[in-house]
């Protein structure tokens, strides 16, 4: 990357250690981050629309509408979400291509398990195995962020149903009073009022969520757990950098920084949901009453 | 084999009793629920393990982050924060890495050997990291619980003259489990669950001898096929998690004895997911 770098072999002491860390493959390691919160910044906003729509479907007066939504809110409960995760993914994977395989290759006659095998017909291979590297990366990204969401989505409308419910009853007759009707009351007052009694069980998804990131690196993505394994293993002579396992170094970088992500979320946490009491007859916004009195 | 066969051969073998040789072809759905149910034992033992040592440790620190010294609070704090603000994952790893840096050999300490291999394989070091991680979880439960021990209760103790350990032992310990079972029992639950990431942690499974996502994953690699093996993990756990509250609910009842049933606590299921 820089100039003075080009023959790693001769430095020494703080050069040595700052052309070590500004390699190629750090680069990728730092850019792994980017990854770690495009999977959050992407993940968070599907997984409450999930959750938004399983909680309206489980509040529906259409019975088998609700039934979809109790059951996808009690999917992933009892089961370890790792067996989910990792089950979902592969079923997701074969579902796909086994949909397009019905419909790019209708008269394809040998079975699709053949055996221990799963075979569909080149052209229904996704992503197709003549198409590039990042597209496969691509894809696995893409397959890991549906599961999060989904995963992450059944927790949600766990709680926004609470939140829904716990929004006091007075206040939704009061706009029905002055002639509201139902999606009027529901846009107008449910979702604004209910936040307030959403946040502390919406913050806690979020620091879990926070935590679950290095599951991608279950899921097949080079994320930062996969180049810290691979950057921080035993380097021989042959490497331009050689050094002995640095494993413990890298994973305590990692910890750190995961302690930063939940230590930063947990303070702008705190301020939204002060924010959110603001006003709201509650205990906690009465407390603030008090307070500023 | 007959499944009664398959049974008696593998219902151990996760514990290196029986047969060796893992099934190779011909897998069917008996020799996988066997298999997959003698991983779940070494899940077990985990979460026992890591729960009841747990239970102690987490008292304490409870009590050290209750505690008005600041030698005792911060350090309790800052245990807490690390294990909670960081992935399980991690830590697994972390653990590993820095146990395997210890000599091979073993440490001399004084004249005293101290063997440090052992500390490698799963059935310690991942024990030990799970047991730290759930003692943070417990603790910040049990704290929470020992800050709502109402006030009456505790100012009513030292009216009879009950005082330090006596208080503690008598009025406010029992008070803070009352209190914090329902919060614990799901904890309890959710750490069970969490050592299916025993599998990936980078701790080896000595001979074969896995757990039961181990196991899962061996079917599901030789067959191509993840919509049997997994699905009997998800199955054992539910199972799991049903016994769980049974045993949890019914020490939950004996707390509660001298409470009239209306006012009692209940234990209700609640979310979470990995740590």
């Amino acid at each position: 990357m820089f100039s003075f770098c080009a023959d790693p072999k001769s430095l020494e002491g703080f050069s040595w250690l700052f052309c070590y860390l500004t390699s190629g493959k750090h680069i990728d390691f730092y850019w792994s981050f980017l990854t770690v919160l495009i999977l959050l910044a992407v993940t968070a906003p599907s997984a409450l629309l999930f959750g938004f729509g399983g909680a309206m479907a489980a509040r529906s007066h259409v019975a088998p509408l609700r039934w979809f939504g109790k059951t996808y809110t009690s999917m992933v409960r009892g089961v370890p979400d790792i067996v989910f995760f990792m089950f979902f993914v592969i079923a997701l994977d074969q579902g796909i291509e086994w949909m397009k395989h019905q419909i790019v290759c209708p008269d394809w006659k040998e079975p699709i398990r053949q055996g221990l095998e799963f075979r569909v017909c080149p052209q229904a291979k996704v992503p197709l195995g003549t198409s590039s590297q990042i597209w496969h990366q691509l894809y696995g990204f893409a397959l890991a962020v549906f599961t999060f969401a989904l995963v992450f989505g059944a927790f949600a409308a766990n709680v926004l149903y609470g939140a829904m419910n716990a929004v006091p009853k007075a206040q939704l007759e009061t706009a029905e009073s002055y002639g509201m009707s139902h999606g009027q009351v529901f846009r107008r007052i449910l979702v604004p009022q209910m936040w307030t009694y959403a946040l502390p069980g919406l913050s806690n998804l979020w620091m879990i969520l926070i935590k679950a990131t290095p599951l991608l690196f279950l899921l097949g993505v080079k994320d930062i757990v996969y180049w810290a394994r691979e950057l921080g293993s035993a380097k021989t002579q042959a490497y331009a950098y050689p050094h002995p396992d640095w494993r413990l170094w890298y994973f305590l970088f990692l910890l750190v920084a995961y302690l930063c992500m939940t230590r930063i979320s947990e303070i702008l946490l705190n301020r939204l949901s002060a924010r959110l009491n603001h006003g709201q007859a509650t205990a906690a916004g009465e407390a603030m009453r008090r307070a500023a009195q | 084999m007959t499944c009664l066969e398959t049974i008696q051969a593998y219902a151990f073998r996760s514990l290196g009793v029986g047969e060796n040789l893992l099934p190779r072809t011909d897998f069917n759905l008996c020799q996988q629920f066997t298999l997959i149910g003698s991983g779940l034992i070494w899940n077990i033992y985990f979460g026992v393990i890591a729960l009841s040592l747990g239970f102690c440790l987490a008292t304490g620190l409870a009590m050290a982050k209750a505690s008005g010294r600041k030698w005792l609070r911060k350090p309790a704090e800052w245990f807490i924060f690390v294990f909670r603000g960081s992935p399980l994952f991690i830590q697994f790893f972390l653990a590993y890495s820095a146990l395997v840096m210890l000599p091979r050999a073993g440490i001399d300490l004084f004249g005293l050997h101290i063997a440090t291999s052992w500390l490698t394989s799963a059935w310690a070091g991942a024990a030990f990291v799970l047991f730290l991680n759930t003692s943070a979880y417990a603790a910040e439960i049990f704290y929470g619980a020992l800050m709502s021990v109402p006030k009456g209760d505790l100012e009513a103790a030292e009216a009879y003259g009950l005082t330090g350990w006596d208080k503690f032992r008598r009025i406010q310990w029992p008070t803070m489990l009352r209190l914090a079972w329902p919060a614990y029992t799901n904890e309890a639950i959710f750490l069970f669950h969490a050592t299916t990431l025993v599998f990936f942690s980078g701790f080896p499974a000595f001979q074969q001898r896995g757990d039961a996502l181990y196991y899962a994953n061996y079917f599901a690699d030789k067959t191509f096929n993840p919509f049997v093996s997994y699905p009997i993990v998800a199955f054992y756990f539910i199972l799991l998690t049903f016994s769980l509250i049974t045993i949890f609910g019914l020490v939950n009842k004996r707390l509660n004895r001298h409470l009239p049933s209306n006012t009692r606590s209940k234990i209700r299921l609640r979310p979470q997911l990995i740590r």
